[in-house]
């Protein structure tokens, strides 16, 4: 799948247009999975939204492409989108999905209402046996398909929508935060299972949008970091968390919380100030307001920053070069 | 204990732990633990069933209004919905102004007005936009803030925080425990934390009492606890927290999880 220069708005009442994935680009090759960072109100679940080419108010499309297994599908009618797409080759878990599981209605129903979106044909005994399966597939007790949403503990419902919505295999998943309102010990048993799907081929790639960055660590190949509507900085795993280029990953980094040695030495940053409103965002690099490291070009510069490619692969968006950023993170940050 | 007879619920059984003037301690433990009804009767919002609670080596006893303001004067709490911590009908102004009359002091309208705009100082609130607003109208991270505000101009000796910081990002949560741990410093402020997180109870506290089906399954220094676990069930709890060097095992929680 390969996003290109997508560029969405919402359209407020005042007829604004608040720009929350601004000139976004990822590319996402199968048995991968990207991890999306950023504070609250960085466009990270907007971005989520965008990605999956089905768009309808206050979310618009202004411009880019989405192109899935070399198939354009923003230019597809809704009506295509909803039968070929959707929960086919893309399916998407909203943040708090659980919460929006009809109480009145068994686990099973919901089974049926996505299947019989897609293959209208398929009997009723068909559909049971074929959800039955796939919960034994991702080691969920059968009984949970005849219980109410209210019978099941918070991790086990989250297990369920997520088990529900990958029902047809669908080639990229997008979970918008699975496991955030969930105790450890269930988030765990929730990532284990994505991490399962991935193994058996039920979903081939898949995007996992969460603000904790030690969970990443575990489960995503790449991360992207977001902020105010932009990408700024991309790269592997390794190369994100442990060595950030941009001011603003490393000051994400530095306000990480684990439980490990050396943790009660190290110095926690907090980065001063909030997220620009994106109705307004500053011209020119739209986090100098907060970044320590904001010089006068930064600030003087209007044109959007671009983003700089290196050569072994990651990008980030910032005015310093490299090797001045490598300077004054090095006098400047308590290294973790 | 909920309840009575036989469908009584021992909510926390046999509690025992002691903490004194400036310390930060935590209660750590998954949801339904125990550990937000110890909270609830520290401060005095639950009676106890059995036990004492002692507060300056004397029997604390909170049988009417008058006593319950003296108590609350020294004892203060955070939680951790800011949305459902203030009152909707009163104003910013009126918001801070209750917490200056339950410290019963007499102050002039100009005095209650600097204590107001210092205490929104301090968490970097301008007053003077604010103090005409609803709790509504701000956002999440300005009501939480102003929640802090409100423990600034109060003072208390000691704080209970019940998961300040489980419903928002890293960044604002280092902000946060930037601010409490500041009133720490500065106040000698004991300090409370109710979580399930363990690296913040790690980060912050100097003692740590794990709690399971409400009681304490391991208490100790911060670094006892969390660097060398003795309870099975500590340990559980730290290896279900992804971190950053060590690895994350995966493989195990599936089979053994799967039929909760």
């Amino acid at each position: 799948m390969s996003v290109k220069n997508l560029k969405t708005f919402y359209k407020t009442r005042l007829q604004e247009r608040v720009y929350a994935v601004d000139d976004v680009s990822i590319e996402l090759h199968e048995g991968q999975i990207i991890g999306i960072a950023g504070e609250s109100g960085c466009g990270k679940s907007t971005l989520a939204l965008s990605l999956l080419g089905y768009y309808f108010p206050p979310l618009n499309y202004e411009s880019g492409s989405i192109v899935i297994d070399g198939q354009e599908i923003i230019s597809m009618s809704h009506e295509e989108k909803r039968k070929r797409i959707l929960g086919e080759k893309i399916a998407y878990i909203p943040q708090a999905a659980m919460n929006a599981l009809n109480p009145t209605l068994r686990i099973i129903n919901f089974v049926h209402d996505i299947i019989k979106q897609h293959k209208p044909d398929m009997s009723n005994k068909d559909i049971s046996d074929m959800a039955a399966q796939r919960f034994e597939q991702v080691n969920l007790p059968r009984r949970v398909l005849k219980a109410y949403p209210n019978e099941l503990s918070g991790g086990m419902k989250q297990r369920t929508v997520i088990a529900i919505s990958t029902i047809l295999n669908p080639k990229i998943l997008i979970a918008d935060e699975p496991s955030s309102a969930l105790d450890v010990t269930s988030q765990k048993v929730v990532i284990a299972m994505l991490r399962d799907m991935m193994d058996k081929g039920f979903i081939k790639g898949m995007y996992f949008i969460t603000h904790e960055l030690p969970l990443l660590r575990h489960i995503s190949d790449d991360i992207v970091i977001m902020y105010a509507g932009e990408l700024c900085e991309k790269g592997t795993v390794e190369q994100v968390i442990f060595d950030p280029r941009h001011p603003y990953s490393k000051a994400l980094m530095g306000s990480i919380i684990v439980p490990e040695e050396g943790m009660k030495a190290h110095n926690l940053y907090a980065i001063p100030g909030a997220p620009p409103n994106l109705k307004s965002v500053p011209p020119g690099c739209r986090f100098a307001d907060r970044c320590r490291f904001a010089e006068e070009k930064c600030v003087k510069n209007i044109d959007r920053v671009p983003m700089v490619i290196l050569p072994e692969g990651r990008e980030y968006r910032c005015r310093h070069s490299e090797a001045e950023l490598n300077d004054m993170f090095s006098k400047d940050f308590a290294q973790f | 204990m909920f309840g009575s007879g036989r469908k009584a619920v021992k909510a926390v059984d046999d509690v025992d732990f002691a903490f004194h003037e400036g310390e930060i301690i935590s209660i750590v433990g998954e949801s339904g633990s125990g550990k937000t009804t110890i909270a609830r009767m520290i401060m005095g919002l639950l009676p106890e069933t059995i036990g004492e609670v002692y507060y300056k080596s004397q029997r604390r006893i909170l049988k009417n209004h008058q006593q319950k303001r003296e108590y609350w004067k020294d004892i203060q709490a955070i939680f951790q919905d800011p949305f459902s911590s203030f009152n909707q009908f009163f104003r910013v102004e009126k918001l801070l102004q209750d917490c200056l009359d339950l410290k019963g002091v007499s102050l002039t309208k100009t005095e209650a007005f600097q204590r107001k705009k210092a205490a929104c100082e301090y968490v970097n609130l301008k007053y003077e936009e604010l103090y005409n607003k609803y709790p509504f109208e701000l956002s999440g991270g300005q009501m939480q803030r102003l929640m802090i505000a409100r423990i600034f101009a109060l003072h208390p000796r000691v704080l209970i925080a019940d998961e300040p910081t489980s419903m928002i990002d890293a960044c604002s949560r280092s902000t946060i425990l930037d601010m409490l741990l500041n009133l720490h410093d500065t106040e000698r402020m004991t300090i409370v934390f109710i979580t399930h997180d363990l690296g913040l109870a790690y980060y912050v506290s100097d003692t740590i009492y794990i709690m399971e089906k409400g009681k304490f399954v391991e208490k100790g220094t911060a670094d006892d606890v969390i660097l060398n676990p003795q309870h099975k069930y500590t340990k559980q709890l730290l290896a279900d927290v992804p971190k950053l060097h060590e690895e994350w095992n995966l493989d195990t929680t599936v089979l053994s999880l799967a039929d909760d």
